[in-house]
């Protein structure tokens, strides 16, 4: 047993810590004109703690804690920059958001830096308990964070909605969680898994306590994750939250939630695979098909993107699952395309949303309709729409097109007729998918703007050209060149090391 | 110029199109002549670079790939940068280089409402990467990948310069305009072909893997493909299934082709041109390229299929064109049935066939290019294309209308003209398919076509009595028509030349196609074919 603290290895988890603490006595001190200062401090502590990220990356100090339940390897750290990144992009999009309707703005930026700490933690847990603690510091703060238009009844009915839904799936996940102690004995991941093995290898009656035990905690992350059919809750708080949040639920949150499924599913639980590869399978192809028919009917675009995210999580499964289905030495190549296709979705979706941003504030709406001929109204506005668009539809040579590339790739990889009608299923959804994203393409360009129409010739706010000039030159960059996305997917090797596989 | 012949020059010709337009982006919008000659700029040196290539290839090894560079692209998946030329590809790579600069010149002075030149023309360029890509790419990976970079120009271009008017849509109770209806169906149709043809993609891909590495380069699979190594494959039927869709919607064939009369008929006249010359093309290239070379055994299969859709579709295609009332709705379904003739040349396996096919595409390209043209031309003037509405157009325009004649005589196959060699080879291709088809059913197709090429005399001379010919209606009594002009005359000259060129002349394309397809079939299903080859007219 090994207690000793690694404290370079935790550092960036420190900084975050750090930077929450000093926001919140800065809200206590400074006058109310001055509140602004919590925004930079928060952009800025963010920014800080991606250089001890950085540093640990490039040396190879990689640690493992706390009798290994809190661990810091290539995958942890392409996690936590991920949930970095999201997190820095979602601060800036934030501050003018914020700032415009005079929010609790100190409050505001302390319940996003809680989240960000508390998905910076899942990301390195192996063990039930921290990666339990993480997951609950991660949606948490978000609880409030949907509900921050207290005078929008909306916002409200989102928060809510979130809240007791939330709530419900936490109880649920954690009652998985203890039966999973009790058959096992054990709470780290490695433990759990050998004490699996030898359940399935020769103890039938344990078998149906496992299998529901798998079931229940399954249940639980498929609230996290929004998939289908646990995903009512998803449309109406995305709709009723500020936009800034429901990026950051449909890209953060969201990867949060996938990643503590699959480090419980792949570490923990690999050997029980026959219990819960079924079940990711029909949570993929029912999340992808159902998703995207309900998005064909969206007038509103940010419900469209919640339904929309709710597809792309289908997608994500896809490989992974039709791995699952195929057999437990094909998981780690599934999780290879799955993380990829992770990465690249949470980057052109908080482009997407920093771009929905700009067009509501601009229009003054976020109902499609009312963003007829902004083409000509805001021209680089809407060629910047596009690209996100069509990429989230993955047509070359926008990012989109690797990530459904890399699905694809695994899915027929892992070989098997369950995972070739999964391939089948995708094929046909990402052609629906095209035809809402294109719809928005189609109002956008090809209707005619209302007679009268003011053209927008100013910038928006800095930090929100920043974000989608960014999140533009890297969906084509990956788009052109994807082998720069190839590391995350090497990334995850380690965890294949890790399960042995 | 060592760098150009090791393959970078071919990369140029595929990349400089959309480096002229990202620096054409920096043009401010309102210097629209600065816009329009930066583009012709590029897109003239793109063929004169294309021209390079033809006259430095070496006709004698037309069957090697030649200027080639391979270079690892995606280590992640296994993709290469792999593109080069051989005796199928040059002609195309010309052809679409050649017609994107046509397509600039006639450009030059008729622009579609909404105008904005700089945004039309910045598509334009793009999907000149797009297209040249596709021909010379070897990955299948960089296939797919130009094979749908040239889907968005051609959709902004359809929805925001296409038809204005509204359009009644079947099986929805309401108007929608024209242009939106075209440009999203034709991309949707496009789109759920590529992702099947993907996926076929793929499983090549892993199946490669059983025999010396997982590769996605186009050669290397086809050498797997005659040494027989999928002969055996039980899902190789499958695997062929899945691209025949994504090329199939593309050529397009009945019953997949649904998508093309509407957004010929919607698209502005230059995209009408683009689409039909060139981005039909990619589709039967991809049989030609990928599907027959690597899957040999299961293309066998296929192949009474694919000559049965054919046929269907010229008929189909001829038939459909006696009941248009709309110029360019009939040109659009023409195509239909022509494609269907280089369909049927392919479904031969012989290397007649495929190489009346390749000569089928040159030539469609050409004359269809140009009757787009003309039908743009005339809409531009009469302001209507209901051919009720026309008649006379000799005696109004009478250049104008002697082109038309002259294409339309071309279009229907006169010997003499481009259009004629495709057909016939084709025909002559069915009568003696090879070894293992059902001789009998390709004789029926020979026949069945045969008589299509006579409904293509029929509605062809059906538009131009209707057209050209009888004194105009009252309607135009007294309207000044101005003739064609120097833009158009310049755009049109040269595909005139051309056809006339090929029409007495095929060697211009056969002598790059011939040793190439008959190494390929040979490759393929090791016969030896050539005895059958000197109705090439060489």
């Amino acid at each position: 047993m090994s207690w000793e603290i690694d404290y370079l290895a935790l550092l960036p988890e420190i900084v975050v810590a750090v930077t929450i603490l000093a926001v919140l006595s800065l809200d206590l001190f400074l006058p109310r004109r001055l509140k602004y200062w919590t925004a930079t401090v928060a952009v800025l502590g963010v920014t800080l703690a991606a250089i001890p990220l950085i540093v640990i990356w490039a040396g190879d100090a990689r640690a493992s804690m706390f009798d290994g339940s809190f661990v810091v390897d290539d995958f942890a750290l392409v996690l936590k920059g991920l949930f970095l990144v999201a997190g820095y992009i979602t601060l800036l999009m934030s501050v003018s958001y914020v700032e415009s309707d005079r929010y609790y703005q100190g409050e505001y930026y302390l319940l996003l830096l809680c989240s960000i700490l508390g998905s910076m933690v899942m990301a390195s847990s192996r063990d039930l308990i921290v990666l339990f603690i993480g997951l609950e510091l991660t949606t948490g703060p978000l609880f409030m964070l949907a509900g921050w238009r207290k005078g929008d009844i909306r916002s409200n009915e989102a928060s809510l909605k979130y809240f007791i839904l939330g709530v419900l799936s936490t109880a649920i996940l954690l009652w998985g969680m203890s039966m999973l102690f009790g058959v096992t004995g054990a709470v780290q991941f490695g433990e759990i898994s050998v004490a699996v093995d030898t359940i399935m290898a020769g103890d039938p009656d344990m078998q149906p306590l496992l299998g529901l035990a798998i079931m229940f905690m399954l249940v639980g992350f498929g609230f996290k994750v929004s998939a289908v059919p646990f995903h009512f809750w998803a449309p109406d708080t995305y709709e009723g939250a500020p936009t800034p949040v429901t990026a950051y639920l449909s890209v953060s949150s969201k990867a949060a939630g996938f990643v503590a499924l699959f480090t419980v599913v792949y570490l923990a639980v690999p050997g029980a695979v026959t219990f819960w590869g079924p079940a990711l399978w029909a949570l993929a192809a029912l999340s992808m098909t159902v998703a995207n028919l309900a998005a064909l009917r969206q007038s509103n675009v940010v419900r469209l993107l919640a339904y929309s995210s709710i597809a792309q999580a289908g997608f994500m499964l896809v490989p992974f699952a039709g791995a699952a289905v195929s057999g437990r030495d094909k998981l780690g190549e599934g999780l290879q395309a799955t993380v990829i296709y992770l990465m690249i979705y949470a980057l052109m979706n908080l482009g997407a949303f920093a771009a929905v941003i700009v067009a509501a504030r601009r229009t003054g709406t976020a109902e499609l309709a009312g963003w007829a001929g902004l083409g000509r109204r805001d021209p680089r506005l809407a060629v910047l729409m596009a690209i996100f668009f069509f990429s989230l539809a993955g047509i070359p040579p926008l990012a989109g097109w690797f990530a459904k590339f890399v699905m694809f790739q695994s899915v027929i990889s892992s070989g098997g007729l369950a995972g070739g009608v999964l391939a089948v299923i995708a094929a046909i959804n990402a052609v629906i998918a095209f035809y809402y994203y294109a719809r928005i393409a189609k109002t956008i360009w090809f209707e005619s703007p209302p007679e009268g129409a003011e053209t927008f010739e100013d910038a928006p706010a800095g930090s929100l050209v920043w974000v989608l000039g960014v999140a533009a030159v890297v969906t084509i960059l990956v788009g052109v060149l994807p082998d720069i996305s190839g590391f995350f997917g090497r990334a995850t090797q380690v965890l294949v090391e890790a399960a042995g596989g | 110029m060592d760098w150009f012949e090791n393959g970078w020059g071919l990369s140029l010709i595929v990349f400089l199109p959309i480096l002229g337009a990202l620096a054409a982006l920096a043009i401010p919008k309102e210097r629209e002549s600065t816009v329009k000659q930066w583009s012709m700029l590029v897109a003239v040196v793109t063929f004169g670079l294309s021209l390079i290539v033809a006259f430095g290839f070496d006709l004698g090894a037309a069957e090697q790939y030649q200027f080639e560079t391979n270079v690892p692209w995606i280590s992640a998946i296994g993709a290469n940068y792999h593109v080069g030329v051989d005796g199928i590809s040059l002609p195309l790579l010309v052809l679409s280089t050649f017609i994107l600069v046509l397509a600039m010149i006639y450009s030059w002075n008729h622009w579609e409402e909404p105008r904005n030149p700089k945004a039309f023309l910045i598509l334009m360029l793009i999907l000149g990467t797009g297209m040249n890509g596709t021909f010379v790419a070897l990955d299948l990976v960089l296939f797919f990948i130009f094979f749908e970079v040239v889907l968005l120009p051609m959709y902004f271009m359809i929805g925001i310069w296409g038809d204005k008017s509204m359009r009644q849509i079947p099986g929805f109770g309401k108007e929608m305009p024209t242009r939106l209806y075209a440009s999203i169906k034709f991309f949707l149709f496009t789109l759920f072909g590529s992702a099947f043809m993907l996926l076929g993609f793929l499983a090549l891909y892993f199946k490669s893997g059983e025999f010396g590495g997982r590769t996605f380069d186009i050669p290397t699979l086809a050498a797997h493909g005659a040494a027989g190594d999928f002969a055996s494959w039980g899902i190789a039927g499958l695997v062929f299934g899945a691209m025949f869709l994504g090329f199939a919607v593309k050529v397009p064939m009945w019953p997949l082709h649904t998508w093309l009369p509407d957004a010929h008929t919607a698209a502005p006249t230059v995209g009408s041109v683009l689409l039909a010359a060139i981005l039909l093309k990619l589709g039967s290239y991809g049989f030609i390229r990928i599907a027959i070379p690597v899957l040999p055994e299961a293309a066998k299969d296929w192949a009474p299929t694919i000559a049965i859709l054919s046929v269907i579709g010229i008929i189909y295609g001829s038939l459909a064109c006696l009941a248009q009332t709309d110029v360019k709705r009939l040109i659009a379904f023409s195509s239909v049935g022509h494609m269907g003739f280089v369909m049927l040349g392919i479904a031969t396996l012989t290397d007649v066939g495929i190489n009346a096919s390749i000569i089928g595409m040159v030539a469609h390209g050409l004359i269809t290019g140009l009757l787009f043209f003309l039908a743009g031309s005339m809409h531009h003037r009469y302001h209507t294309r209901e051919m009720s509405r026309l008649g006379g157009n000799l005696k109004l325009m009478p250049r104008l209308g002697a082109i038309l004649s002259f294409t339309a005589m071309a279009s229907l196959g006169l010997p003499g003209l481009a259009g004629f060699w495709g057909e016939f080879m084709a025909l002559l291709g069915a009568f003696n398919p090879l070894d293992g088809l059902s001789v009998g059913l390709f004789r029926g197709a020979m026949v069945a076509g045969a008589i299509g090429t006579v409904l293509t005399a029929g509605y062809m001379l059906f538009m131009l009595q209707k057209v050209n010919l009888g004194e105009p209606s009252e309607e135009w009594v007294g309207h000044e028509f101005h003739d064609v002009d120097r833009y158009e005359m310049t755009a049109w000259v040269p595909l005139i030349i051309l056809i006339v060129v090929i029409g007495f002349y095929p060697k211009v394309v056969f002598g790059a196609t011939t040793d190439a397809v008959v190494n390929m079939v040979d490759n393929a299903y090791a016969v030896d074919s050539t005895a059958s080859l000197d109705v090439s007219g060489s």
